[in-house]
């Protein structure tokens, strides 16, 4: 019996003549969706798996679709004669692009049994001359598929054979996907056995006298980066305590570039012996031949690099491209050892090195050495933690999944760095370098660029929310044009549902609905916030401008920014916002917030009064205007009519309805009016703050919301009359007499005039059966809807058609912008890069530009 | 919504069977968007006043209108002398308007003194665009303007008012005038322009229209086109910010026009941009913030460029452009030698690597001074064109212009204006950071003191970015 082994990710290409049995083997051994077959395609492309004439279209789509199925990482069959080389070229290609074992199972039958098959089958009429020819062009490639690139080739000569092969598939040696950690992950030890058992002990391992014996702290393992060896003074104990650990399975340990010239030394292959390869081997000439024999076997079974945790964590030591994790080749392995190198050298003889963690786009976190470096930093999810301890700097240890850094200093410097390593010593740069690299976002991470695709934003509330292109397209315009910094753009507020249209046939909102939507989702306790006629607005404050610069990378732009629900800048005049957030920072300062929070930044939502502030243009164009020609027409109309009734009684009908049609109007007035006043100063202003969203370390959505009226009116300690107070009660929803008295509460507000009511659950987020609730229901008063409905909506037979509203569009847009906008936050709070910060925060943007009936 | 007609002519009564309206009802009439009342306060021997009130059904007009934008809801039309009013005109004094006159033909055709008042007449244009309309036809005119609103005094006055027009003059051509040019004042929205549009007026304007010294202007307004239905995504997100944001595109080019127009400054600009990338030798050009594809038109004409990007932050500019160029019909030559995308210079962009030039022309200044560094490195720093061609405009030359307020910008939205000392420090430290040489161009006509209205920057990659 043969066993065929391949690896669990492959593209297996069949080779034999037609006839030979290819597709009943692939049938009997691998999946419908893996096998990619010639004829399939022929039919797909012409209706007739015969036509030798598509053959060229049907490799075009077979060719594309092995390319993703190999992208997706998935194990590709080609099932087709494969007999020429030429046919197989591309296929190696493909292999080749996507860092995938190609693998070949040989078919080799007579041409009789080949020509036998073919002759019983009605559709496949092609003279024995074929079948000839197909068998030479096979055994003319049985000698050269190793020289094409295949690395495994089996080959099956009898009708026996085949019927008795069985398949293995192979695990890929870097899949450790089910060990989950804890690791600790350590750099570039390079000889230093002092440093490196110092290390351990800190990290909580204990190290036998002699270094044999390592026992880690429990279910803790230790992941070394590689090049352990090289300039340092201890190269072979630090081989025996790492080779000790991987034995026991209390280590992982990865290959440097050093260790494998360390072993190609050792088994006597002619490398140069520069770069500290000397003190190696002479450290290790006074070990035994044993010794070093064990050194090179196991420097190289080391695999080229990890994928741990679920696909979550990459371990390389120098560097691993998201395209290659994963995947077992050639130039992985390089990439693993050397990193992205130009090819060129610098003018200290080193290899210029192309910085890939710029690019990296990954979803995993990737943990590297290789190039020594101050301090490791974070660089769009990928961190260098190779120290140079050799170098006098010091073995760094990360810790995951905490994410933390250990590190101890190194006792000496072992080594002289060719190139400084520690430039122009405390010359540290104003910005660290992934706040240099959030310079600029790249059009890519917001926006597919054929303009019809959509891209999709996982977040912890909600996996999948889709951004469709159009409304991508809303959103650059509005944030190339409009948005301030998107440093400090790190929260967009989500839009908000009202509640149920009441069923009193007078009113359109009244807060029943909102308590029994939360009573049925099971939430016993709600909040009700007065809702405040004004702007949203969302203030980013830091105590000062070195806070503004060491958190959210930006300089010479003020201690923060206050900004509307687009994102755009609130005030056009800037002295004006820098003296508010002044203000602001005072306020939080007297009320301790600083401290409390142990932060130096805060982002808040807040609403910002009067409306006149920002919407003066709409209210001057659309509701004065609207309020002066209808109150003038109604007002003449009505006189008119007046007289008309003194000649004719009929007319009384018509002037009743437009003496109350002018009164509705009169109110309408009335009921902007109140949202208007003029502002000469800051003092004019007021500030409502009502969510103390984010503070450092934390994103606030595990607080109630009595927790964040009370932050809010902590600020207002100072006295400050910039900052208004919110009302809120809290109403028990199981409780008629609690109910009641929201909703006399909500009735004696909007009765003088007031917008309204939020009514929010206790706690920021609920879960309910189906996924989140509505974080927030607004309950609108009825004047105030006068300017949303328009001057006469309540008149009956305007109100009839006004009660068929669908709230349905507009709940799934508030879920999915509130989702991202703690995303957004979370995010940032977690130290992400930018471009993950941004992708949200546009995300919301571009949701907003959705078709909603804009009055709900 | 309000249309009041009167007579001294006694019998005044006679103004009834004018009408076809009898002076003893109040009358109702079903129209497609509400109703209308038409009654008489007054109808005696010496004095007559008809009185035509529509009753428009504003949720129905939503509905109808099928659109987003909030300014839907809260609208002026149900309240407005608008359009509406010209259509009430043509149904319900349908034979009054056309002359006919059953029981008395002559009167109808006899010029009678007449008083008509409007109210709630928007007029874009104010007094003097309804003294422009109304006095060539030999009207005697009484205006009142509205204020937006007494409690605001300072929100200043709204474009309504109450127009009062006398003349001794046939009914059926006092009618005609107000069918014609009430729309015309509104000049917004017109819910009832049809194919047939074009006959309707010429039939309308009949013997006055073609006169008329402003029959260019009536004629244009009278026949805007309908406002497209797709309201775009934009005037939803920026609603608050600008209540018409696809307004507010087409105002741009015009405001900044008005103030330019003396010198055809545009078209001279245009010119030396196209002179410069011809010079620099340059194939593949890309026009960044092409807007609506001026330049590009021109660009198309060079056959020295071979490919032609432009690119815009504005998908309703890009659709203008778009039809501009008449990209559809364009032979297939043509049409692959150009491409449109829409895109941002405040990100970073590969597909506008690798051009010979960029033209970015009148387009910095409008980015908010904080975001150019983004701008800078975006273009210079990662698409890197060869040649760079940049326009922005002289402030110092601002002063020549009188029609600008000192201090002010040529444009709403742009965020600043350099003068020539600003650019070029500007420019040289671009030099300095990215690796370019640069030269400078006045554009249009040169002032001895001030320079010329535009300025020009040539930018040339030498390769070595600091």
């Amino acid at each position: 019996m043969t066993t065929i082994h391949i690896p669990e990710v492959a593209l297996v290409v069949l080779i034999g003549a037609s006839g030979s049995g290819k597709s009943t083997f692939a049938r009997q051994h691998f999946s419908a969706f893996e096998i990619l077959s010639s004829d399939y395609y022929r039919g797909v492309v012409s209706d007739d798996e015969n036509s030798q004439s598509v053959s060229g279209d049907a490799f075009d789509v077979l060719h594309l679709i092995a390319a993703k199925r190999l992208k997706n990482m998935r194990l590709t069959v080609i099932d087709a004669t494969n007999v020429q080389k030429e046919s197989r070229t591309q296929l190696m290609r493909i292999a080749r692009e996507y860092y995938v074992m190609p693998v070949a199972i040989v078919i080799d039958l007579p041409d009789s049994v080949c020509i036998e098959r073919n002759r019983q089958r009605p559709d496949r009429q092609f003279g024995a001359h074929v079948i000839h020819r197909q068998r030479r062009d096979l055994k003319a490639s049985l000698h050269t598929l190793e020289r094409e690139g295949f690395r495994h080739i089996h080959v099956l000569r009898s009708e026996e054979e085949i019927a008795k092969a069985m398949l293995v598939r192979d695990r890929l040696w870097n899949n450790k996907r089910d060990e989950k950690g804890p690791f600790d992950i350590i750099g570039d030890v390079h000889g230093c056995y002092d440093e490196l058992v110092a290390l351990l002990l800190r990290l909580g391992y204990t190290v036998d006298p002699d270094g044999h014996d390592v026992t880690p702290p429990e279910n803790r393992r230790a992941v070394f980066l590689g090049d352990l060896v090289d300039r340092g003074p201890k190269t072979p104990q630090v081989l025996k305590l790492v080779m000790g650990m991987v034995a026991a399975g209390s280590a992982f340990c990865i290959p440097g570039n050093h260790d494998v010239k360390l072993m190609k030394a050792l088994r006597g292959r002619n490398v140069n012996i520069t770069h500290g390869l000397e003190q190696s081997l002479v450290q290790l000439e006074v070990e035994t031949p044993e010794f070093r024999e064990q050194v090179a076997a196991f420097i190289d079974g080391l695999i080229s690099h990890y994928v741990f945790d679920d696909g979550n964590l990459v371990v390389a030591h120098a560097g691993m491209k998201e395209s290659m994790a994963g995947r077992a080749a050639g130039a992985v392995r390089e990439f693993a050892l050397f990193g992205d190198t130009t090819g060129e050298t610098d003018e200290f003889g080193l290899p210029v090195r192309y910085n890939w963690a710029q690019d990296y786009r990954g979803t995993a976190t990737v943990v590297y050495g290789h190039t020594p470096i101050p301090e490791p930093e974070w660089l769009n999810r990928t961190i260098n933690i190779d120290t140079g301890c050799v170098f006098g700097g010091a073995l760094t240890a990360l810790r995951y999944p905490e994410r933390e850094l250990v590190n101890v200093p190194a006792l000496q410097m072992y080594a002289e760095p060719k190139r400084q390593f520690l430039p122009e010593a405390q010359q540290a740069p104003r910005l660290n370098a992934q706040q240099q690299l959030d310079d600029m976002l790249d059009i890519t991470d917001v926006m597919t660029l054929d303009g019809i695709g959509k891209r999709l934003i996982d977040t912890r509330l909600q996996r999948g929310i889709q951004i469709r292109a159009e409304n991508a397209a809303a959103a650059l315009e509005v944030m190339s044009r409009f948005a301030v910094n998107p440093k400090w753009l790190v929260y967009l507020p989500p839009t908000m549902s009202p509640v149920a249209t009441s069923t009193l046939p007078d009113l359109l909102e009244h807060p029943s609905q909102a308590f029994e939507y939360y009573r049925t989702e099971g939430v016993p306790r709600v909040i009700c916030e007065e809702k405040h006629m004004g702007s949203r607005a969302v203030v980013v404050l830091c105590k000062d401008e070195t806070a503004a610069q060491a958190r959210f990378g930006i300089t010479d732009e003020g201690i923060g920014v206050i900004y509307t629900r687009t994102g755009r800048r609130f005030f056009a005049d800037p002295a004006l916002e820098v003296v508010f957030l002044a203000r602001l920072r005072d306020a939080a300062t007297t009320a301790k917030l600083w401290d409390d929070l142990n932060t130096d930044w805060l982002v808040l939502d807040c609403e910002l009064m009067p409306w006149s502030a920002k919407a003066q243009e709409l209210l001057q164009t659309q509701y004065a205007a609207v309020g002066t020609v209808a109150s003038h027409a109604l007002t003449h109309a009505a006189d008119l009519l007046r007289a008309t009734q003194t000649r004719l009684p009929e007319a009384a009908a018509v002037l009743e309805r437009y003496q109350m049609r002018s009164a509705k109007v009169t109110d309408y007035i009335a009921a902007y009016r109140r949202y208007c006043w003029e502002v000469m100063s800051l003092d004019d202003l007021r500030l409502a703050p009502f969510h103390v969203l984010a503070s450092e370390g934390s994103v606030h959505v595990d607080k109630p919301h009595t927790w964040h009226m009370e932050q809010a009116n902590k600020l207002r300690t100072g006295g400050d009359p910039l900052l208004q107070a919110t009302q809120c009660q809290i109403v028990d929803v199981t409780d008629d007499s609690s109910i009641q008295e929201g909703t006399t509460w909500w009735l004696n507000m909007t009765e003088k005039g007031g917008e309204g009511m939020v009514v929010k659950p206790l706690d920021f987020i609920v879960r309910g059966k189906r996924g989140i609730l509505q974080p927030a229901l607004k309950v609108r008063g009825r004047e105030y809807l006068r300017i949303i409905y328009g001057p006469e909506y309540d008149i009956p037979d305007q109100m009839a058609q006004l009660r068929s509203r669908g709230l349905g569009a507009k709940r799934a847009l508030a879920y999915r912008e509130f989702a991202l906008g703690i995303e957004a936050l979370e995010r940032f709070v977690r130290r992400e890069p930018l471009r993950r910060v941004h992708e949200c925060v546009f995300g919301v943007l571009a949701l907003e530009s959705e078709p909603v009936d804009p009055r709900l | 919504m309000l249309l009041t007609l009167s007579t001294t002519y006694t019998p005044a009564t006679d103004l009834g069977y004018l009408l076809h309206k009898n002076p003893a009802k109040v009358q109702t009439f079903d129209l497609g968007f509400g109703q209308a009342h038409v009654f008489y306060p007054r109808a005696d021997e010496h004095g007559c006043i008809a009185t035509l009130l529509l009753d428009i059904d504003a949720v129905g007009l939503v509905r109808r209108e099928n659109s987003m934008g909030l300014e839907q809801y809260v609208n002026d039309r149900p309240y407005a002398s608008s359009s509406f009013l010209s259509v009430a005109i043509a149904q319900v004094y349908g034979s009054a308007l056309s002359g006919k006159c059953k029981d008395r033909p002559e009167l109808a055709a006899t010029a009678i003194p007449l008083e008509a008042t409007v109210v709630g007449l928007p007029a874009q244009g104010g007094e003097k665009l309804l003294r422009d309309l109304f006095e060539p036809l030999g009207y005697a005119i009484e205006v009142e303007r509205y204020s937006l609103d007494e409690a605001f005094p300072t929100w200043g006055e709204s474009r309504y008012y109450t127009l009062t027009l006398r003349h001794t003059i046939r009914l059926s051509e006092l009618l005609v005038h107000l069918y014609v040019l009430i729309p015309v004042l509104d000049n917004d929205k017109h819910y009832f322009v049809a194919e047939d549009e074009v006959e309707k007026l010429l039939r309308r304007g009949e013997g006055w229209l073609a006169n008329h010294p402003a029959k260019l202007l009536i004629t244009q307004r009278y026949l805007k086109n309908q406002r497209s239905l797709m309201q775009s995504a934009l005037s939803r997100l920026v609603a608050e910010d600008t209540p018409d944001a696809d307004d507010a595109v087409a105002k741009k080019d015009q405001e900044e026009s008005v103030v330019e127009e003396k010198i055809d400054l545009h078209s001279q600009r245009l010119g030396a941009v196209i002179a410069a990338l011809k010079a620099s030798g340059a194939r593949r050009v890309v026009d960044l913030g092409c807007g609506e594809g001026k330049l590009l038109t021109r660009m198309l004409r060079e056959p020295q460029f071979g490919d032609i990007l432009g690119m815009d932050v504005s998908h309703r500019s890009l659709q203008i452009a778009a039809e501009r160029l008449r990209l559809e019909q364009l032979s297939t030559p043509k049409r692959e030698q150009i491409q449109l995308i829409q895109g941002s210079l405040m990100y970073l962009d590969p597909r506008l690597q690798g051009y010979d030039a960029a033209a970015i022309v009148e387009v910095i200044e409008h980015l908010d001074p904080p975001r150019l560094s983004a701008f800078e490195r975006a273009i210079f720093g990662y698409a890197c064109p060869t040649h760079v061609v940049l326009t922005t405009p002289n402030r110092e030359y601002n002063v020549k212009w009188e029609s600008l307020p000192a201090g002010q910008f040529r444009h709403k939205d742009h965020r600043f204006e350099w003068t020539r000392a600003e650019f070029q420090a500007w420019a040289e430290s671009i030099c300095a950071r990215f690796g370019y040489n640069v030269r400078y161009l006045p554009v249009g006509t040169e002032d001895a003191l001030v320079g010329a209205p535009s300025q020009m920057a040539i930018f040339t990659c030498t390769g070595d970015a600091a």
